[in-house]
């Protein structure tokens, strides 16, 4: 939030000194006769075109971008006979049995011919296998959010509070672990379940989500910045280390929290191979394992699912997408 | 004269090294007092460990521990008979061809994707930090990918690269032969153009942040002198922002390697060899419960990505941030 505060800021400034600063010399009818008008002025013409240009390429890249999550949505709308004469060449190929009418070109469509919910009805009241899987998302979810970032509230106030060569050595074990890639932790991390004899539960999934070193990392960075001499006040006027870390130290991170919520909630909103490794019983995946085995018979339903499925983290983004701006910044590591 | 210089100069050093272990003293909190406070002081620093125990108990347990057992599985023949064998894991997972396969296509994606998502990412963070109308409609706009799940575009994905896909329809209504976009050398072009389609906007964010703490004085200087602004780009903007650069391509190499949801959900567990991913050799030799191969390819992943992340350290050092701090 703040760099973008700081620019809209800046600009207003600028609005507002320009006329002020501008001596009469610098205005365009001193440079009527100049040599260097016809100079100034191609710039300027240069510099509108140069805007237009920029304007029309982000616009080219909004729809890019939009147009997956639009096309999905609107689709969700349409009947399961548009559906299918819309996709039928596509999606059919793998229907047994069935009837299906097949187009045989593809249409893609922004606009349904005739908005209907029905899509949606069936699966809310009359299909539970979508509700179910989305309730297992959210069952691994939000767990692995709340005690994720409440140990690594703890552990970010042990990291920041105060440092010697021991904790800097582990905190730079912890940076390591959190840039390996799935393909090497998920090997440690099965061979532990197998050996509590957890694979196939739901603490397979949770218990490494909950000690993912990910959020102690950005949490540590984010309390590194509360200046010293905060603590030592308090620790002056009689605060015990309790009370440092919950009345001073964690309302000041009230914002780096929201933040690091958001991106370990789209991390594991997205998990797709952990389930498939530490569960066996596909009763048990999540949503976006399941979404991808709707078979053909089913593609109408789909496009309603996945509306579902996205509505969460859409909101979330609508609600922090400045927290979720924060956080990346902290990541990368730019904001000190 | 100069003796004078060389003693000021001296005092000055020593002043301030005075001065920086006083704060690194204070920032540690060791300095040394009498009694009780010592006392109270070390009680703290006790205390202190304990909000780090529960982490560490967990990292520890799920993390560190099995790795070390990762490391004496990868030299041993079986887990029942559990007779040292050396390198002999290594040399078999090393020379496995499905290894090979999905190595080399991990690091040919990688090789592919990184340049294109850093380039494009900053594209746009310049066409943003110009003065378009709209501006932060358009980076919402950018940024609502990463917050989609991959799983919900999917299908649109499917309808747009599938045989007889869009794509495919408006290739043959061109004159053009169709190309049967996942099950051919094409496939990993469709991959790209998901993990552009998600990742852009994360690195735009980056990139904008980076752009706009390079100095506004220097760029009014460079224009009034009569610099282009090509020339001002590729001289001031691109220098400023070396160490952003930097971090985006390592932040796109690791995502990168996270690209087998994508494959997964598109493709299924048996995609055409383009497609074959690391993580699909490790759900299979998972099944087999091949444990030591399993370990000797973590291991040499591990070690791989630590080459990789000793490279950030070193560039985020000689580019003045780090990544600890």
């Amino acid at each position: 939030m703040g760099i973008f505060r700081k620019k809209k800021n800046q600009i207003e400034e600028e609005a507002v000194r320009e006329p002020q600063a501008e001596p009469a010399y610098l205005t365009d009818e001193a440079y009527e006769d100049d040599f260097q008008y016809d100079a100034i002025s191609e710039r300027r013409r240069a510099e509108q075109l140069r805007t237009v240009r920029r304007t029309f390429a982000a616009v080219f890249f909004a729809f890019i971008f939009l147009m997956p999550t639009i096309l999905t949505f609107t689709n969700s709308f349409m009947t399961a006979s548009e559906i299918s004469a819309n996709y039928g060449s596509i999606f059919a190929q793998n229907n047994s049995g069935g009837k299906v009418y097949v187009s045989e070109t593809v249409n893609l469509k922004f606009i349904p011919d005739m908005v209907t919910f029905t899509q949606y009805f069936t699966v809310l009241f009359k299909s539970p296998e979508y509700l179910m899987k989305f309730w297992n998302s959210v069952i691994y979810v939000v767990p692995i959010v709340v005690f994720q970032l409440l140990i690594a509230s703890l552990a970010s106030f042990g990291f920041a509070r105060y440092r010697g060569k021991v904790k800097q050595l582990i905190f730079f074990i912890y940076i390591v672990l959190m840039l390996m890639p799935y393909q090497v932790t998920l090997v440690p991390n099965f061979l532990v379940a197998k050996e509590l004899g957890i694979v196939g539960t739901r603490w397979a999934i949770w218990l490494p989500g909950i000690f993912s070193p990910f959020a102690v990392y950005m949490l540590t960075k984010y309390m590194r910045r509360i200046p010293y001499s905060l603590y030592e006040a308090a620790a002056i006027d009689g605060a015990g280390e309790w009370q440092i870390f919950s009345q001073i130290c964690m309302p000041i991170c009230r914002g780096g929290l929201v933040s690091i919520a958001i991106l370990i909630f789209i991390d594991y909103w997205n998990m797709v191979e952990q389930p498939l490794i530490l569960l066996d019983n596909e009763e048990m995946y999540p949503l976006s394992v399941f979404l991808s085995r709707i078979n053909a018979g089913e593609i109408s339903l789909a496009f309603a699912v996945a509306v579902i499925y996205m509505v969460l983290p859409m909101l979330f983004f609508l609600y922090g997408e400045e927290y979720l701006v924060e956080g990346i910044l902290y990541q990368g590591g730019i904001k000190e | 004269m100069r003796a004078e210089a060389g003693r000021k100069l001296d005092r000055y050093l020593k002043e301030n090294a005075a001065q920086a272990r006083e704060e690194r003293i204070e920032k540690s909190g060791t300095r040394r007092r009498s009694g009780s406070a010592r006392l109270r002081r070390w009680k703290d620093r006790a205390v202190s460990w304990l909000y780090l125990a529960p982490s560490l108990i967990g990292v520890g347990l799920f993390f560190v521990l099995p790795f070390a057992v990762v490391v004496y599985y990868s030299t041993i023949n079986n887990p029942v008979q559990q007779v040292n064998v050396g390198a002999a894991n290594f040399i078999r997972t090393w020379n496995n061809n499905a290894f090979r396969l999905a190595a080399r296509n991990t690091l040919l994606f990688s090789a592919a994707a990184v340049p294109l998502a850093v380039i494009l990412s900053l594209w746009i963070a310049v066409i943003m930090e110009s003065n378009i109308p709209f501006k932060s409609t358009f980076r919402t706009f950018f940024l609502s990918p990463m917050m989609v799940p991959i799983a919900s575009v999917i299908l649109v994905w499917q309808v747009l690269f599938d045989n007889n896909g869009l794509v495919n329809v408006i290739l043959t209504r061109l004159g053009a032969a169709r190309i049967d976009w996942l099950k051919t050398y094409y496939a990993p072009v469709v991959i790209i153009l998901l993990f552009l389609w998600k990742n852009l906007g994360y690195n735009m964010i980056l990139f904008m942040s980076g752009l706009s703490s390079v100095p506004k004085d220097q760029i009014e200087v460079a224009r009034l002198e009569g610099a282009t602004e090509t020339q001002i780009f590729w001289q001031i903007k691109l220098r400023y922002l070396s160490s952003t650069i930097m971090f985006v391509i390592i932040m796109s190499l690791i995502n990168s390697f996270k690209v087998f949801r994508e494959v997964y959900l598109l493709a299924g567990d048996y995609p055409f060899d383009s497609l074959y991913t690391m993580q699909h050799f490790m759900n299979n030799t998972f099944q087999s419960l091949d444990y030591q191969k399993l370990s000797a390819a973590a291991i040499i992943m591990a070690a791989f990505m630590m080459v990789v992340i000793g490279i950030l350290l070193f560039a985020e050092d000689r580019f003045g941030r780090d990544l600890e701090n």
